[in-house]
């Protein structure tokens, strides 16, 4: 099965293709020129914020809204025209979307019907799916006698139960509580790697898409920002959203002052500078807890000379905001772990210097950039 | 698939329901006719009966209104024609179809023992005459004596301020009996002199009805002493047991002649002109003389019970035509005079 | 989909059309293409056109020549000297082929040879109008005051009747939700019953209770004796809402309150049951004064509610036909006005006309009430904590001695009905006797006009329920399109603006077209049926819709995706979890295809008379104890099926609904 499988290999079987799709709700386009190849056996998460078109890109998949352009393959088959009953795939809708007026079993057993199977295979098979969600003694209850997490569960034990080649989930988790969301997480991960099933997940919850994702899909505008492994995503978003989306991330705006150099607002910095040309307004990104405080010397490379400004208690770490003159009008925020804190006495108020790694920064073109 | 399913449940309820209409046409032997009056509910069945004996095969189908719907609907049908015959209906109504070019001249078998007042002049008539409705005044005895009101003996009296709020007639709009009303004060005060009796009758009135047998039958159940109404329905309501006494004014009384018409274009013209022959036969005849003092076949009629004496001396001299023809600037003349009138009076 | 917009094309959309340029068709004499000649024995004179000779006269005015299809002018008015013993001979013809033409003989001549006619027979032509297109007809209204009075005459009843409808219905909704007092089932029922009867009814219930033959008179009269009550009476009777003006306005806006009670009545408990019981815990630790919580929390609270309700009653009111036809004695308003002038005068362009006039302030009442409506739609999805009453002797006593009367009225209408029904002959024979049952020697159709609403009932039940809820379904659930179903939902929520009378009116002159290939629905069963569904479309429907809405969107795509045929979810799910709305719509359909009289008075036939236009009729001929035995057979037969529901109701809910409950 894939362990953290990263993107560009080429000795897996692509089981998804999807060729420049794009989608349009009368004026508004929701997709552009999508295109995208996922693995078999992958578990992939469409991650972005809402309006994104993360779910008009699973529901095209499905079929339920068909494309205005572009192509989808599943297995090798064109199947961009196939309504989603011929299709083969099976859904979870984050509303579960179980029939009330029938019970568990039946809820199972309705994808089974019409296919040939008696009813003894049938029941088999629905108990065999019970026990493998974990709700093996509860066949004859209806939907809303159960729990949301219960009933997550059952819509997907209903999913799998014809063992479709792809399954696609729609916000499964979004619904339910905190503590069981993140129970279930596990769950719909560890069951999605014993049936080595390739799967689609929609998400707006990055936590949620960084610990099941194989690999993530970050959208924005109806436009593909950034496919990765979580890790890539985290650690080298390509362009500023994807740095925002993810994460907590400091912007502030700079300019290139020579090669693989920037300067801020009163500090030059060292950093990869992805050859863009001397002069380009840039946004300087660097994530919180990568800024170093600790045994940091004046005048080292990327130091910088700051004072501590409002200090946040978030229970394991404290995040300070660090005002300098050479950032300008920008404030960075550094992540101080209470360790840290206690042991070096820092204050609100206090002066810091602290050091920006250069392998830690990362530079966008363009200075339109949030917070 | 949707619209396929349901098309073709649509298309085989169309079918069934055409198959069985044929089906029932064609299991009956019998002719329906479908036949428009204007009659009293209450005799439909009797005219049926008498009828099915001498013609067991041909069925009546009623279309039962009060003259001015079967009118209106004879002529909202016009190019549609839904009656075979129209058995029962003021001549006036049928003189206006006439103008219309609905009617099927016809000389039905016997028409020359009618009396030439009950046909239509023209050879072959376009309709044939029953029997006259006459107009009457039904006063309750009971009620006018508790609001001491006298009792009335001819149409001025009514104009009298004793009757204020205790006089109800029937709207010449819907209704026949009213409209041969206005017609006979018409013809007997004159043009002039017939508005100028409605106006002071206008004031006396306290509401106009639908319905020519309503007043009659709303006196007879006590909502209003005096009913203009026709004597006929005052007989009947006098049969049942209603305090009533049938008034016929001395200046005379308008009256309207039922009448019997073919409706041109209809597919069942043989079972038509039956019913038509048999409509003016002598049977048919006595069968109108239990509610109707003058019949279409001289010296027949007998008296009727209940019925005031002295009312087919009182019945004016009819112009028709005179009625038909000016049936529409009366009828606005009306309501331009009274129903605008009609706001509230508090 | 598309069969279902046909329908509504059909029922609804080209009949209303047509309507409306029938009441563009106007009727008028067209002298100008008629010729006179006339020989005084010296042979033919000159041929005179009858525009010029009628003008040079003065008889003819080319201004006002506008009249109806059965208007007749005397071709004798031309001649002043005109005398039908004069040896004179005259000459007619038409020089347009296919004009009014006129009446020769009675017999209708339209083609253009010359009729010579000795003056005997000159004297019975008469010139008949020709058709065209133009407002001719909306002048003609507007100057006539016998017409256009009725336009104020139905605002005020309209607006008269809204505000005490709403004002009682208030009351008794507030009785409801806000008081601790016993019996609440039964007096939310006993506020039903209206709902069960034909409005006509109610008037005919007033004129037991209230006429010149009163009951109520009667009853004080044998419990304190003709002496005690004669003077109070008179004083009652000769006053201005005495008995003897119970025919008119004051009969109707008491018939209309009866029967538009429950209608408020509805509207305004849910209003008020929507209370955020927060809102009056934060005014009471304001110590805000009881008028003040009253004033600034109660009533915003149910402001829309009470708007909807206003404009729902107003509506009602406005399009009834039975109450003002009954007891409206002399006063006259629209919907009685499109009667008048259909059945009366066979004046179909003015029914038009009126018909046109009536639907703008229906309109009107329409779209304000769907606006308001949202807005309550909003309130209802706002968390709230529902508010729970207590108990308070005097507030509660108060409130349930309000209830008792206004159930008491309610009761009494239908009784004294009952009662009347069941008297050999009010008020001079009191015995008792069945004779008032005997329909079939009445007007109306008699005891088959009671089977045929019964069988029509049933029709538009299953007819209509399956087109109502299949097309709610599709505007639900369908996909893409979205234009179409944004046309169709706007076509679904038309009828409730359609007053039944214009529908019924627009029907004729659509179905009863020859030209129509439908011509063949016309007098049928069938038009009774499509017409009734169609003229209670909107409520089904949006019963339907919010049924449809509370289920899960993605039903259909699961099921898609588990490669199951469409009708396996509709017939295993869908139907089954809106079954309670199924038969809530069935139920609505029955009823009020029993009690319906408006839009049905045009278009049955005599196979299909219907027991509630049987009431009308009995009424209209003045047989009055009968219709109100036929108005209380439909008043059984309602309240048997409604019973019948309710049973059914709760068996299916304790069968298949099982899983509603945790």
């Amino acid at each position: 099965m894939s362990e953290s499988g990263a993107g560009g290999e080429t000795d897996r079987t692509v089981y998804l293709r999807i060729e420049d799709l794009t989608k349009k709700f009368g004026g508004f386009t929701a997709l552009k020129d999508v295109t995208l190849e996922i693995y078999e056996g992958e578990f992939v998460c469409f991650l972005g914020p809402s309006g994104c078109g993360k779910t008009t890109l699973l529901r095209a998949i499905a079929g339920l809204d068909i494309q205005t352009r572009g192509r989808v393959e599943q297995a090798g088959k064109d199947i961009s025209a196939l309504p989603p009953s011929e299709r083969d795939f099976g859904i979870v809708f984050q509303s579960y979307a179980l029939f009330p007026n029938l019970t568990v079993t039946r809820n199972i057993a309705y994808g089974l019907e019409n296919r040939k199977a008696s009813r003894a295979e049938i029941a088999a098979r629905v108990t065999e799916l019970l026990d493998l969600v974990g709700l093996p003694d509860q066949g004859d209850k209806y939907p809303a006698q159960l729990s949301g997490g219960q009933q997550q569960r059952i819509a997907l034990a209903r999913a799998i139960a014809t063992s479709p080649g792809l399954l696609l989930l729609d916000e499964p988790l979004s619904a339910l509580d905190a503590k069981v969301r993140v129970h279930l997480r596990h769950e719909v991960k560890d069951l999605q790697r014993r049936l080595g099933i390739t799967t689609v997940m929609v998400t707006h919850d990055q936590e949620e898409a960084l610990t099941m994702a194989d690999r993530i899909v970050v959208m924005n505008h109806g436009v593909i920002e950034q496919i990765g492994t979580p890790l890539e995503i985290y650690r080298l978003p390509a362009t500023s959203f994807v740095a925002d989306f993810i994460g907590t991330m400091n912007f502030v705006p700079g300019t290139v002052s020579g090669p693989d150099r920037v300067r801020l607002a009163g500090v030059d910095l060292a950093c990869e500078s992805d050859g863009l040309a001397e002069g380009t307004a840039v946004t300087v990104a660097v994530r919180p807890e990568d800024i170093v405080v600790q045994s940091v010397q004046g005048g080292e490379e990327n130091a910088v000379e700051a004072r501590i400004g409002e200090m946040e208690f978030l229970g394991s770490f404290y995040r300070a905001d660090l005002v300098s003159e050479g950032l300008g009008e920008a404030r960075l925020r550094a992540d101080l772990s209470i360790n840290l804190v206690r042991s070096q006495g820092i204050n609100e108020g206090d002066p810091l210097s602290v050091l920006l790694p250069r392998e830690r920064i990362r530079i966008y073109p363009g200075s339109a950039v949030r917070g | 698939m949707r619209q396929g399913l349901f098309g073709q449940v649509f298309k085989g309820a169309v079918m069934a329901a055409a198959g069985l209409a044929f089906v029932a046409g064609g299991a009956l032997a019998k002719t329906e006719l479908t036949v428009y009056t204007a009659v009293e509910a209450e005799d439909l069945k009797r005219y049926a009966e008498a009828f099915n004996e001498d013609y067991p095969d041909i069925e009546i189908k009623w279309v039962r209104d009060s003259t001015g719907i079967v009118t209106a609907k004879l002529l909202a049908e016009k190019n549609n024609p839904q009656a075979d015959v129209v058995w029962g209906l003021a001549a006036t109504s049928l003189l206006l179809m006439k103008g219309e070019g609905m009617l099927e001249p016809y000389a039905p078998e016997g028409l020359d023992k009618l009396d030439p007042k009950f046909r239509d002049k023209d050879n072959p008539p376009s309709w044939t005459g029953m029997d006259a409705w006459v107009a009457s005044v039904c006063v309750n005895t009971v009620e006018a004596n508790k609001n001491n009101l006298p009792t009335p003996t001819s149409w001025k009296d009514l104009t009298k301020p004793v009757y204020k709020g205790h006089v109800a007639m029937p709207n010449p709009n819907s209704s026949g009996t009213g409209f041969l009303d206005v017609s006979s004060w018409l013809q007997i005060f004159g043009e002039k002199g017939g508005w100028e009796f409605m106006d002071a009758l206008h004031e006396n009135i306290s509401h106009y009805t639908h319905s020519g047998s309503k007043p009659c039958k709303q006196a007879a159940a006590g909502e209003v002493p005096i009913g203009v109404s026709f004597a006929f329905r005052g007989a009947k309501s006098k049969a049942a047991g209603a305090p009533l006494e049938i008034i016929v004014p001395k200046e005379g009384i308008g009256w309207d002649m039922e009448a019997t018409a073919i409706i041109a274009g209809t597919g069942k013209l043989e079972a038509a002109k039956k019913l038509v022959d048999w409509s003016i036969t002598e049977k048919a005849n006595k069968l109108y003389n239990e509610g109707y003092a003058v019949v279409a076949i001289p010296g027949i009629a007998k008296p009727v019970k209940y019925f005031p004496e002295g009312i087919t001396e009182a019945m004016i001299d009819n112009d028709f035509e005179f009625a038909a023809n000016n049936r529409k600037a009366i009828l606005a003349e009306w309501q331009k005079r009274y129903d605008g009138k009609s706001e509230p009076k508090n | 989909m598309l069969v279902i917009v046909l329908y509504l094309l059909i029922a609804l959309a080209f009949p209303l059309y047509v309507m409306l340029s029938k009441s563009f068709e106007t009727y008028a004499f067209r002298f100008d293409t008629v010729e006179l000649q006339v020989d005084r024995g010296e042979g033919w004179g000159e041929t005179l056109n009858a525009m010029a000779l009628g003008e040079g006269l003065g008889i003819v005015d080319p201004g006002a020549l506008v009249t109806t299809s059965d208007g007749r002018f005397p071709a004798t008015s031309f001649f002043p000297d005109f005398s039908f013993r004069a040896k004179t001979l005259y000459r007619i013809r038409n020089t347009k082929e296919g004009s009014g033409g006129f009446l020769v003989k009675g017999r209708p001549a339209t083609g253009t040879d010359w009729f010579e006619l000795t003056s005997g027979e000159f004297r019975r032509v008469q010139i008949r109008p020709s058709q065209a297109t133009g407002t001719g007809n909306y002048l003609s209204y507007f100057s006539t005051p016998a017409l256009f009075t009725s336009i104020y005459n139905s605002l005020m009843i309209a607006m008269i009747s809204t505000i005490v409808t709403v004002t009682l219905a208030f009351l008794y909704a507030y009785a409801l939700t806000r008081s601790c007092m016993r019996f609440k089932g039964a007096f939310k029922m006993i506020a039903m019953v209206p709902i069960l009867v034909p409005s006509l009814l109610a008037g005919i219930g007033l004129i037991y209770l209230f006429g010149k033959q009163s009951l109520v008179l009667k009853v004080a009269e044998w419990a304190f004796g003709e002496e005690t009550v004669a003077p109070w009476w008179d004083m009652l009777a000769n006053g201005a809402y005495g008995p003897s003006e119970i025919y008119g306005p004051t009969g109707i806006v008491i018939a209309s309150v009866f029967f538009t009670f429950p209608h408020a009545l509805i509207i305004i408990i849910t209003a008020l049951s929507i209370a955020d019981a927060r809102l009056y815990e934060a005014a009471i630790a304001l110590r805000a004064p009881k008028p003040r919580i009253f004033r600034t929390v109660t009533i915003p609270g149910a402001r829309y509610g009470l708007i909807s309700a206003a404009f729902v009653v107003f509506n009602l009111v406005i399009t009834d036909f039975g109450v003002p036809k009954v007891i409206g004695g002399q006063f006259n308003v629209l919907a009685v006005d499109i009667y008048k002038q259909v059945i009366g005068q066979q004046n179909f362009q003015m029914g038009a006309v009126v018909s046109v006039v009536l639907l703008i302030p229906a309109l009107i009442a329409f779209t304000v009430d769907r606006i308001v409506q949202k807005k309550q739609v909003a309130l209802l999805s706002a968390r709230a904590v529902p508010y729970e009453p207590k108990p308070s002797r005097r507030f509660d006593r108060t409130m349930f001695a309000y209830c008792c009367f206004v159930a008491f009225f309610i009761l009494g209408v239908l009784a004294v009905c009952q009662y009347a029904a069941l008297i050999k002959f009010w008020p001079y024979n009191l015995s008792l006797s069945l004779g008032n049952y005997n329909f079939d020697v009445m007007d109306g159709g008699g005891w088959d006009s009671y089977a045929n609403s019964i069988q029509m009932a049933f029709y538009t039940a299953i007819v209509g329920t399956f087109m109502v809820f299949t097309g709610a379904y599709m505007v639900e659930k369908g996909k893409g399109f979205n234009s179409g179903r944004t046309g169709f939902q706007f076509l679904a929520m038309m009828p409730m603006a359609i007053p039944g009378m214009v529908l019924g009116l627009a029907y004729i002159f659509f179905f009863n077209h020859p030209n129509n290939p439908l011509n063949f629905v016309y007098g049928t069963m069938g038009i009774l049926v499509i017409c009734t569904v169609t003229h209670f479309y909107t409520v089904s429907h949006l019963t339907a819709v919010t049924a449809l809405k509370q289920m899960d969107p993605e039903f259909e795509a699961v099921s898609q995706s588990l490669k199951q045929p469409f009708t396996k979810i509709f017939a295993r799910v869908t139907v089954p979890v809106c079954l309670p709305a199924i038969l809530d719509i069935s139920i609505y359909l029955f009823v009020n295809a029993m009690t319906t009289v408006s839009a049905v008075v045009f278009l049955y036939s005599p196979d299909t008379t219907l027991a509630s236009v049987a009431v009308l009729n009995m009424d209209d001929a003045g047989d009055i104890a009968p219709a109100a035995a036929m108005g209380m057979m439909i008043f059984y037969t309602n309240a048997g099926v409604r019973l019948l529901h309710a049973g059914l109701t709760r068996g299916l809910h304790r069968r298949t609904q099982a899983w509603r409950t945790r």
